[in-house]
């Protein structure tokens, strides 16, 4: 075991959906060419204000009511003040010691099953800023205002968090909340989350913190244990070979898979923190916290532990289901269609992830709907079909669409439980393989599934293979 | 036919109306005498445009008969954005910026019918009280070409008292409309903080700025307030109440006379304050003396409250996406260091100096947040005194127009706080958010006199009133320079 043990806190800033920005009416989607979706506003032009974006503010209430936090009656927007060209205004709107949000937690499991409640210090709002784009513009440096003023909540969490995989999770699970609660979009690649790690190292057992770092700009799962994994170790070499860490703050270049020391511009010792006069103090409400608690879904965790209990899934089940919350919803609608949960687990886990991660599609738009699975799974309990057809059924609904039990009639695919039915193509089975029925006779019953699968295959799957397979070794018995 | 040049709007909305004058006719004459005028009062003509505007309001006269501002002429101070009239808030970093968008109050005096002839000259980001930081040159007072007319709205003060246009917008952060109208002969009012929206006013302290009208006469202030007031979705600090009520309270009011404002006058001024008050009592009012104790500290919070404001608010002029840009920079620190030293000018400098310091960790407390205090404890003080008296009456400022140059800092030798104190009186109202106005109220020496009055928040109406009864007991505000 190591002698070392680290001490990490994050950042995350949380892209808030909202459809406009947070100070302008100007639109928020990502992808548009570069300083189309930049208003006067967004681009400080002279005499332009700030309005604030009640939607954004009532995102920020959700979020604190969900991780149980204090809500602020009355918060405040501060100017912070630091030059960089993708920073229009020459500061950003933020909040400095009136954040919207105080305390609150957030559980984590840890690998063995168990739950870990991190603290959080605050989530407060803020503005982003736009992106420098540093490929060649002819020499130059390119500035792209589309994201600058899109809305973000910081949340950021006390330093409780051990290991880079428990900060993984830690930001594993404010994702999924996030996404839950509906207030982002969870786009890792767009952005939609980048955190920002404090990390120290400590002798294990010692109650005083080591110097720290911060790491700035993780933006995937990958890179915040990679970075944080680099700085550790990098941290505990310094401090084994007698040296000092230095307290400074690294960019996480992605492109490059470093971490490097921020350049002067980036950074400032003094940001000249002071309340915005162009905004108006935010006054809470109760009936705005009224209202933002009627929008909170079942969290993760609760969802967890109705699949567990309610449902009768597995712990693992459960867990799987409720990562993503947009399969958790198909698989509550298609459960609830059918009332069979553990049968739709297995077919949401096993056949729809597959088809999903094949076509790369979304939970949200799962081209068979929750309902026709439901039925599907209806269908394979009440023995209309067999399983087999289900998987081929499954399949023409994801390609073509269509209703399953219409779909069954046309194609006539219902499973052939009559007896006489079954017993007339057994019949034709035996009259067409004599080599296999005598080699079954004379006691090597192992040939008795070619036979079953010849009956089956003459019944183009309809049939009942455990009726089947009787009828088979009822008539080789008699013919004896 | 032509009206006098020293026409009020309701003289020109008369002649309007009877057809003796049409809004071409007007802007025809006023744009002449902006043309042959050497007080440099304007920054930006727009000749073709006004004439324009003109030929369709003289239209709509036809149609429908005149109404609130329709055909009148009048400019802009060059702090409000004019969508495709450029827009220099009197800077170099500014001297190209032509705005996509028309600020709010430019907006609603064009639905109004208003004419606008042109931008008038200030004092850079109006930052000033002699309108001699102007890139643009500094503006002449109409009654003495070697005085300055004040700032930092000294273009529109000079431009309304030389009979240029009827009236003009201007802009008070510390007293930047009442101390040009007083230095310049013509009445200005600075309404309640949040009474007129301040979007796409070039903004120099956000918590202080406030837009509001110059002209001839309080009748013409309160026609043009209408049009220019209200709430304004675009500006989070405009207050949300309807147009300024009539105030019933009109007879038998309490005028208190601060006594802390007569300690630095001239006695020749604080002569004509007293006529003043005397002209109140013969009209029925009541002077009281009262007291506003923290006077004496609201300069100096003022010059740190604004000039923290302000050095953020001009952190935008970066050289990065408008405004004047440095030739070839090295890199982006000399992109930076160049483009605002070579666009912004002395003033504006030591003010961002000034503020940036104020803000900074270990200064913030000591300078900042203890401003603040003072702010408000003079606040506290007017509120105070409202609870004794209905409107306070006090000098506008503590001397006539002085000259050119006499308070100017040509280098680190002269202290830039004496010209600090020319904002004395006008100062402790605006960290208070309360309404003022100033109106001529004397002469001395061939030079106007102002006196300001003051009114408890959203109180315009009983200023108005009062001043509108002084105005027609007397003839101060009749007075011209000599052209």
């Amino acid at each position: 075991m190591s002698d070392w043990e680290s001490v990490i806190g994050l950042e995350v800033h949380v892209q808030l959906k909202t459809r406009s920005k947070i100070f302008s009416g100007a639109p928020t989607a990502f992808g548009a060419p570069p300083n189309t979706q930049a208003c006067a506003v967004d681009l400080a032009l002279p005499g332009v204000l700030p309005v604030l974006n009640a939607e954004a503010v009532r995102m920020a209430i959700v979020f604190g009511l969900a991780v149980e936090g204090e809500i602020a009656e009355r918060c405040r927007f501060d100017r912070k003040s630091y030059f960089y060209p993708d920073l229009p205004k020459g500061y950003q709107i933020s909040q400095l010691d009136e954040p919207i949000v105080s305390g609150g937690h957030l559980d984590i499991e840890t690998g063995d099953g168990a739950v870990r409640r991190i603290h959080l210090t605050r989530a407060h709002l803020e503005e982003d800023a736009g992106k420098s784009l540093h490929e060649d513009y002819r020499g130059r440096t390119g500035i792209d205002l589309n994201r600058a003023g899109t809305p973000l909540l910081e949340v950021v969490s006390e330093p409780e968090l051990t290991s880079p995989a428990e900060a993984g999770r830690y930001f594993r699970t404010l994702h999924t909340l996030v996404r839950t609660l509906g207030i982002c979009d969870g786009n890792l690649n767009e952005g939609s989350m980048r955190c920002d790690a404090n990390v120290s190292v400590r002798p294990r057992g010692s109650l005083v913190l080591g110097e720290r770092t911060e790491i700035k700009n993780m933006n995937s799962f990958r890179f915040l244990d990679k970075a944080l994994a680099f700085e550790i170790e990098r941290q505990i070499d310094v401090l084994e070979s007698g040296g000092s860490v230095e307290r400074q703050t690294l960019l996480y270049d992605a492109e490059r898979d470093e971490t490097r020391p921020m350049r002067g511009k980036e950074l400032s010792d003094d940001y000249r923190y002071f309340p915005d006069p162009d905004l108006l103090p935010v006054v809470v409400t109760q009936s705005m916290l009224a209202e933002a608690r009627a929008t909170i879904p079942e969290l993760p965790a609760a969802k967890r532990r109705r699949y567990v209990d309610q449902l009768g899934l597995s712990d693992y089940d459960a867990r799987w289901l409720t990562v993503d919350p947009d399969t958790a919803a198909y698989f509550d609608a298609a459960a609830t269609a059918c009332g069979q949960p553990k049968a739709t687990a297995n077919w949401v886990m096993g056949d729809v992830a597959a088809a999903v991660r094949r076509e790369d599609a979304a939970w949200t738009d799962v081209p068979v709907p929750a309902a026709q699975l439901g039925k599907l799974i209806e269908r394979i309990e009440d023995g209309a079909i067999s399983g087999k057809i289900a998987k081929s059924l499954f399949k023409t609904l994801w390609d073509d669409g269509g209703d399953v039990d219409e779909l069954i009639d046309s194609q006539g695919l219902r499973q052939v439980s009559d007896s006489a039915e079954i017993a007339a193509i057994v019949r034709q089975v035996i009259d067409a393989n004599p080599a296999q029925v005598e080699q079954v006779r004379s006691g090597k019953t192992r040939v008795l599934g070619f036979l079953v699968g010849q009956a089956l295959k003459a019944s183009g799957g309809k049939a009942n293979p455990r009726q089947v397979s009787e009828l088979l070794q009822e008539a080789l018995s008699g013919d004896i | 036919m032509t009206v006098g040049q020293f026409a009020t709007i309701a003289d020109l909305r008369t002649a309007l109306r009877s057809g003796t004058t049409s809004a071409v006719e007007l802007a025809r004459e006023h744009l002449d005498r902006i043309a042959r005028s050497e007080l440099n009062s304007f920054v930006t003509v727009c000749e073709d445009d006004a004439l324009a505007t003109a030929r369709e309001a003289d239209e709509q006269i036809a149609r429908e008969g005149q109404s609130g501002l329709l055909g009148v002429p009048i400019a802009h101070k060059d702090v409000f954005c004019t969508a495709g009239v450029r827009t220099t808030c009197g800077s170099r970093m500014l001297a190209e910026f032509v705005p996509p968008y028309d600020a709010t109050v430019v907006t609603k005096l064009r639905d109004a019918g208003a004419v606008m002839l042109g931008k008038t000259n200030m004092d850079e980001f109006a930052m000033g009280s002699s309108n001699e930081n102007s890139y643009f040159g500094p503006v002449a007072n109409p009654w003495d070409a070697t005085r300055v007319p004040g700032g930092s709205s000294g273009g529109s003060a000079a431009a309304v008292a030389a009979g240029l246009v009827p009236a003009a917008t201007a802009t008070d952060t510390g007293g930047s409309i009442r101390q040009p109208a007083a230095l310049c002969g013509v009445s200005g009012l600075k309404p309640t903080y949040g009474r007129v929206s301040r979007y796409g006013m070039v903004a120099f302290a956000s918590s202080l700025d406030q837009g509001g009208p110059m002209a001839r006469s309080a009748l013409d202030l309160r026609l043009l307030l209408r049009h220019m007031e209200g709430h304004d979705p675009l500006d989070s600090t405009s207050a949300d109440i309807g147009p300024t009520p009539r105030d019933a309270h009109r007879r038998g009011l309490r005028i208190g006379v601060p006594r802390e404002y007569g300690r630095d006058l001239d006695a020749r001024l604080a002569a004509t304050v007293d006529d003043a008050a005397a002209v109140f009592e013969g009209l029925g009012h009541r002077r009281l003396d009262i007291s506003l104790p923290h006077t004496g500290y609201a300069t100096a919070a003022y010059y740190v409250v604004a000039s923290a404001e302000a050095s953020t608010n001009l952190s935008r002029y970066d050289g990065v996406r408008y405004g004047h840009r440095a030739e070839s920079p090295a890199d982006l620190d000399d992109l930076y260091a160049r483009s605002r030293s070579e666009g912004f000018g002395a003033e504006v400098k030591r003010r961002v100096l000034t503020g940036t310091y104020a803000l900074s960790i270990g200064y913030y407390d000591a300078y900042y947040r203890k401003a603040q205090r003072l702010r408000r404890l003079v606040r506290q003080d007017f509120l105070d005194a409202f609870a004794a008296v209905d409107l306070i009456l006090a000098p506008a400022t503590p001397s006539t127009a002085f000259e050119k140059g006499a308070l100017l800092v040509p280098d680190e030798t002269k202290d830039p706080t004496v010209m600090y104190e020319q904002d004395i009186y006008t100062v402790p109202v605006s960290l208070a958010g309360l309404p003022a106005l100033s109106i001529p109220c004397g002469n001395v020496d061939g030079l106007p006199v102002g006196m300001q009055l003051i009114a408890p928040h959203f109180g315009e109406d009983r200023l108005l009133a009062l001043a509108e009864s002084f105005q027609r007991e007397t003839d101060w505000h009749q007075r011209t320079p000599a052209i």
